[in-house]
């Protein structure tokens, strides 16, 4: 049987499995279980599977029914007689949803960006170079994994006000660039320090500049970058404490918070709460199905390396 | 400051042949370019201001600077307009004056009963689901894994109103209001929470697993251990630092948790400041609500004890948790 994800690294595990049982390690094959029991973890799986995603599609599903349907049978599918997409319509009229969605897009994306561009910058530094201070500035970089940026939210807010920047796209996104960084440096670190430095001492003999170096080095590190700007992103597009306090007002209205406003305000539409959840929800899901490979592998690698 | 490059190979682990092959490709490549470091040497490592700056100046200004000043204003006092410095008094009146003392242990409790709800449920739904997937036999685990995390992904306030709705009695899937009753709330909102974040131990644990080499199971297996044993023997040891790892990552996250309660009771955390915590508590000091008036110093100063709780646990699970727990190299 093949492990996926990581892949097991022949000399560590035999190096460990001598120490741990010297005696025998000839392979005995464990036997083959029943029937029965083989579907036992299958059937637990699948009640958590329930569990995790039931309430999610509930929510898909009765948006597009109408209010009479919602109520009279929630577990029905919309069917050709209950379709309806009242709830969207009203989402659309009463509210400025695609406002709300654009300037999620420029902060999410500009803020990622800016934590990838600049992460890797430092991060190829602080893993290239041995100079005077490194792991103090290493060290400084990383206390923010540690502590929640929304301890300073005061000082935020101050800082925000004094530079005119409250109710603004540039001020969040400088707020999510500081608060992305320091899991960005550390992570790339890492992988910068996995790149062989045969090939980067080769340029340099050729005369390359340091700049040059980084920007050939940039593209070997691609799994790193991607599972930083996935790990980066959602936090950011989910937020709401940082759009509530820093940026309320409707211009710059993120979609979470207008989201969390709308549905404040629509309690009782049905039809318009669950399209708006439907709503809020497909983007991030979208991209978490298409890249869930390098999040997981990004989440694990960060976090166990 | 001279600019060394620092070695290739992460660790030791890959010692032995490895290094060798580094040592023979770097005596030639180490003599050819001495003018050319020399040079650099003598110069201002621009390189280094221009690679490391832009993080640093926007981290420090946007992150360290804003953590420092909300220390600083902590300890002062906002008298018709001006800042005087008052020392503790903040403080002294958070953990003295009758209101503000009850309210404020009131949070710091929820927010533990909060938490360990999460260590004491999330824990072992995360385990058991990772110690399924990991089993070699099972087919479709990529995609069980995937599924599973989905909620993970979505923003807490969709969480809090997917939840809101399927509990709410006009519905029908439930009788008791359990958000609106005192002695559930916030049971249920904890509840709620680890739904959406279980995927994060179960990847955690998942990941640890499957990195524990087969032929230690196949030994013990052959020795007569059974699955059982080989379970809590062998892997849960290998994943109990995992575990810790896992629990101050949620404890830090619950300690700022806000989103949640705020969309789904609201600022003031009812019924009755029964699922108050330190996020909605620290969101009406600062900005007042209804009544109370907003204050800026008192804010910074229930900020400021958010990071001493936050400080206080990290510093127990390093002394109680990962000192004492063994840590195994595979």
């Amino acid at each position: 049987m093949s492990y996926e994800g990581k892949p097991v690294s022949t000399v560590d595990t035999s190096d460990s499995a001598r120490k741990a049982a010297p005696a025998r390690r000839s392979a005995a094959g464990t036997p083959r279980p029943g029937r029965i029991k083989a579907l036992v973890p299958h059937a637990i799986l699948i009640v958590y599977l329930l569990i995790a995603c039931g309430p999610i599609a509930l929510i898909i599903m009765n948006s597009f029914k109408s209010r009479q349907a919602i109520f009279d049978e929630p577990f029905t599918p919309p069917t050709f007689d209950t379709f309806d997409t009242v709830g969207y319509g009203t989402v659309f009229e009463r509210s400025r949803f695609e406002l709300y969605f654009f300037n999620s897009f420029v902060i999410t994306v500009v803020s990622v960006i800016l934590v990838l561009v600049f992460g890797s910058m430092a991060a190829f530094a602080l893993a290239e170079y041995r100079f005077r201070g490194a792991a103090m500035v290493a060290l400084y970089l990383a206390l923010g994994i540690m502590i929640p940026i929304r301890l300073g939210t005061v000082g935020i807010l101050e800082l925000l006000v004094d530079l005119g920047l409250v109710n603004s796209l540039t001020g969040m996104i400088f707020v999510y660039t500081a608060m992305g960084l320091p899991l960005g440096v550390f992570v790339l670190t890492t992988f910068f320090k996995q790149v062989p430095r045969d090939l980067k001492d080769a340029a340099r003999i050729d005369g390359a500049s340091e700049y040059r170096v980084y920007g050939m080095t940039v593209p070997l590190i691609r799994p790193g970058l991607a599972a930083i700007g996935i790990y980066t992103m959602l936090p950011i597009w989910n937020d709401l404490w940082f759009p509530l306090i820093l940026a309320p007002a409707e211009q710059v209205r993120t979609v979470t918070l207008g989201a969390q406003a709308f549905l404040g305000q629509f309690v009782t539409d049905w039809n318009a709460v669950l399209a708006v959840l439907t709503l809020a929800m497909l983007p991030m899901m979208a991209l978490y199905l298409i890249f869930s490979r390098q999040f997981v592998r990004g989440l694990t690698g960060g976090a166990i390396k | 400051m001279s600019h060394t490059q620092t070695s290739g190979s992460s660790d030791g682990a890959d010692s032995g042949p490895d290094s060798e092959a580094v040592a023979t490709h770097a005596a030639p490549a180490g003599g050819a370019p001495t003018p050319v470091r020399q040079r650099r040497r003598s110069r201002f490592p621009t390189h280094l201001i221009v690679f490391i700056g832009p993080a640093f100046a926007i981290y420090t200004v946007f992150m360290i600077y804003p953590l420092l000043d909300s220390m600083r204003l902590s300890l002062y006092g906002a008298e018709a307009g001006d800042q005087i410095f008052v020392g503790l008094d903040n403080f002294l009146r958070l953990l003295t004056d009758d209101i503000m003392s009850s309210r404020f242990w009131n949070a710091v409790w929820n927010n533990l009963l909060f938490f360990a709800v999460h260590f004491f449920v999330q824990n072992p739904i995360g385990l058991l689901l990772a110690a399924l997937l990991a089993s070699s036999t099972l087919r479709g685990r990529t995609f069980y894994r995937t599924v599973i995390f989905i909620p993970t992904t979505l923003s807490v306030v969709i969480v809090g109103f997917i939840w809101q709705l399927i509990l709410s009695p006009l519905w029908g899937f439930v009788e008791t209001p359990l958000l609106g009753q005192s002695s559930t709330a916030l049971l249920t909102l904890s509840l709620m929470s680890v739904w959406q974040y279980v995927g994060i131990p179960m990847i955690l644990f998942y990941a640890v697993l499957i990195g524990i080499p087969e032929e230690l199971v196949e030994s013990a297996r052959v020795d007569g251990a059974t699955g059982w044993q080989v379970f809590w023997r062998i892997k849960f040891p290998l994943v109990l630092p995992t575990v810790g790892v896992v629990s101050i990552i949620t404890y830090i996250a619950n300690m700022n948790a806000f989103d949640l309660i705020y969309t789904v009771k609201g600022a003031l955390a009812g019924p009755d400041f029964a699922t108050d915590i330190m996020g909605t508590f620290f969101f009406r000091t600062f900005f007042g609500f209804q009544l109370q008036r907003g204050s800026t110093t008192m804010g910074a100063t229930v900020a400021t004890m958010m990071f001493l709780l936050i400080l206080a646990g990290v510093l127990l699970y390093y002394f109680s948790w990962h000192r004492r727990v063994e840590h195994y190299e595979l």
